[in-house]
């Protein structure tokens, strides 16, 4: 098991986000994590990266997280941000690099040059960031952050938040199906917060459902892109099609938004003592 | 050839520059002054000390040599000192004084001043000549840390409380040092102003033995931060994604400003403008990364320092310009030229 979180709970202040999740992730396995703005999805993924105290217990490769070196875990666990804000003129090469190790900071490094190429920003390579549009910066920090442990030995772990937010749906595809390619090839265990659920359902090995801090629902994309799912989670209609591909496409109705307040509650979801 | 594939000029050839520019100002600003001396004069008392004129000997050897020197290194910590902050701050405005720094140290100093006579006369009687430095010194650790710990209160390191807590500090330390003003006489008034106008007229081996210490440990400890600090560019949280322990990182750099412009205002006074412009300036024509920027800012406000020195002690000679007035009427004008020439900070 790469990545086992068991009873984790995040509080900001005095409010409870994330409650008590249990979540495990296996080498090579595309996990994503679903779920309506505010249902603690960025959250579960900040107390995994390490940003936010959490209670319970994350372990990497069997290991507690606050038993790793942090030199260490950065070569196994690497973390794409929702944002990433460059305001200074570092060149597309510096900050792709910075994910790089010490070791590898002169001459030319195959690694840069061919994730820069993989993620059609190889044409960038001299530009200054706070230059660049905001879905070339986006697929800028995906590959500085897959740099980082393109070469690690052992147990690896991508968390990756809205990694395709602001993305066109070329490159979102792009990004995904090398995101889905490491993860086969090179036993990457990935797990991605997403919001797009067509993306969820054509490459994600299993897909988890947060709603109010809590985990509602786990399953393949068969399993939970259902319309009875998605009216109890974010509260709207929609008509789920089987695609001849393999997996469902789900398809909003117009008007269909009515019941936010009315969806029911989560009976799976354990409340805090 | 000269630029890299950015478009910016090479670390390499920009840094066969600076030295070459430092060089030429070094031996403008050792040669230059009341009693001019020829490079002739310099080489005859380097290589044969008996031989030479002995005023020549004495001026280079008492007054120019650590005047070069101090300046140099005054001019290199601020410039790196702002670096660092700008690059922990995320922010092309931060500057030394920012926290609080500057502040502490010119009420220390202007207390020593203003109140070597009555309530600190102790204190003078003891520390003797260095009973000013010495205490600008203390003065601007002691507002360190207490930013610093104001900043430190959840046992994390915020940066924005260190940018407020120094604000309060600046405020307070500024309305004390006004009282001192008010409560000065005409004489200890005259002393204060140029105190905070900055100076290296009195620069000799003594402030060296004070100062440098301190300076050169700043110096020396400042390019092991430079990876991180680009790290810091990308947010605070992306720096420990990176591996990097980012609350050392910070105490590391605030502790490397505090010691560095604590040693530096303690010695010269206030001179501000280097250490807000030089970074900006190489980071202009270099880019962002403080593998680059930290060296050359080191080198380029040295170099600049002495410059606004040499200038500042022949324009009025005999007499002499405070060099903290100087660097703002060189600078001023051509940091705001620079400005209208770019777009991206």
């Amino acid at each position: 098991m790469v990545l086992s979180v068991n009873s984790v709970s995040v509080s900001l202040g005095r409010s409870r986000i994330v409650n008590d999740i249990d979540c495990y992730l296996r080498a090579g396995e595309l996990l994503m994590l679903l779920g309506p703005n505010g249902a603690g999805k960025s959250t579960l993924l900040k107390a995994i990266s390490g940003d936010l105290p959490y209670v319970g217990s994350v372990r990497l490769a069997g290991r507690e997280l606050g038993q790793w070196r942090p030199e260490w875990l950065a070569r196994q666990r690497a973390v794409m941000p929702q944002r990433v804000e460059v305001n200074f003129p570092l060149t597309v090469e510096e900050v792709v690099r910075l994910g790089r190790p010490k070791t590898a900071s002169v001459g030319s490094d195959p690694v840069v040059d061919q994730l820069m190429s993989e993620l059609d920003i190889g044409h960038l390579r001299h530009r200054l960031v706070p230059a660049l549009s905001g879905g070339e910066q986006q697929r800028l920090q995906l590959a500085r952050v897959l740099a980082q442990i393109m070469d690690s030995p052992g147990d690896r772990l991508l968390l990756l938040d809205e990694c395709t937010s602001a993305l066109d749906p070329a490159h979102q595809q792009m990004v995904l199906e090398l995101v889905h390619r490491l993860a086969k090839n090179q036993g990457i265990a990935v797990l991605a917060v997403v919001h797009d659920l067509n993306l969820a359902a054509q490459f994600a090995d299993r897909l988890l459902v947060m709603k109010a801090g809590c985990l509602v629902h786990e399953g393949s994309a068969r399993e939970v892109l259902t319309p009875y799912l998605l009216e109890a989670v974010y509260g709207f209609t929609a008509r789920v099609i089987e695609l001849d591909e393999g997996y469902p496409m789900v398809v909003p109705r117009r008007g269909g938004l009515p019941n936010a307040y009315l969806a029911p509650g989560n009976p799976s979801c354990r409340q805090a003592s | 050839m000269i630029r890299d594939a950015a478009g910016r000029l090479g670390f390499a050839p920009s840094l066969a520059i600076v030295i070459s520019a430092a060089v030429i100002v070094a031996l403008v600003s050792i040669t230059s002054g009341a009693y001019p001396l020829a490079v002739a004069d310099i080489l005859s008392v380097i290589t044969s000390r008996e031989a030479s004129d002995p005023v020549a000997s004495m001026v280079l050897l008492e007054v120019r040599m650590p005047r070069l020197l101090l300046g140099f290194l005054v001019g290199a910590v601020l410039a790196v000192s702002g670096a660092l902050l700008q690059g922990l701050f995320r922010n092309p405005l931060a500057d030394p004084g920012l926290i609080g720094v500057s502040a502490g140290a010119s009420l220390a100093a202007i207390a020593v001043i203003v109140l070597g006579n009555t309530w600190l006369g102790g204190w003078l009687a003891m520390a003797g000549e260095w009973a000013l430095p010495i205490a600008a010194f203390f003065g601007g650790s002691c507002t360190v840390l207490l930013a610093w710990r104001i900043a430190n209160r959840f046992g994390q390191t915020s940066v924005a409380t260190l940018l407020l807590a120094g604000i309060a500090i600046n405020a307070v330390a500024g309305a004390a040092t006004g009282l001192l003003t008010f409560y000065a006489n005409d004489e200890e008034l005259r002393s204060l102003t140029f105190w905070t106008m900055g100076s290296l007229g009195h620069a000799g081996w003594d402030d060296l033995l004070v100062g440098a210490p301190f300076m050169l440990l700043a110096l020396f400890v400042a390019p092991w931060l430079a990876r991180p600090l680009d790290a810091f560019l990308l947010g605070e949280s992306v720096v420990g994604h990176l591996g990097y322990r980012t609350d050392t990182v910070k105490k590391a750099a605030i502790l490397v400003v505090g010691l560095g412009v604590g040693a530096a205002v303690a010695v010269s006074g206030l001179i501000g403008f280097v250490g807000l412009v030089v970074p900006h300036l190489v980071r202009q024509l270099l880019g962002a990364s403080h593998r680059v920027v930290l060296p050359l800012s080191a080198l380029v406000g040295g170099t600049l320092l002495v410059a606004a020195d040499s200038l500042a002690r022949v324009v009025v000679a005999p007499a002499e310009l405070p060099i903290g007035l100087m660097m703002a009427l060189i600078g001023g004008p051509f940091f705001l030229a620079l400005l209208l020439r770019t777009k991206v900070i």
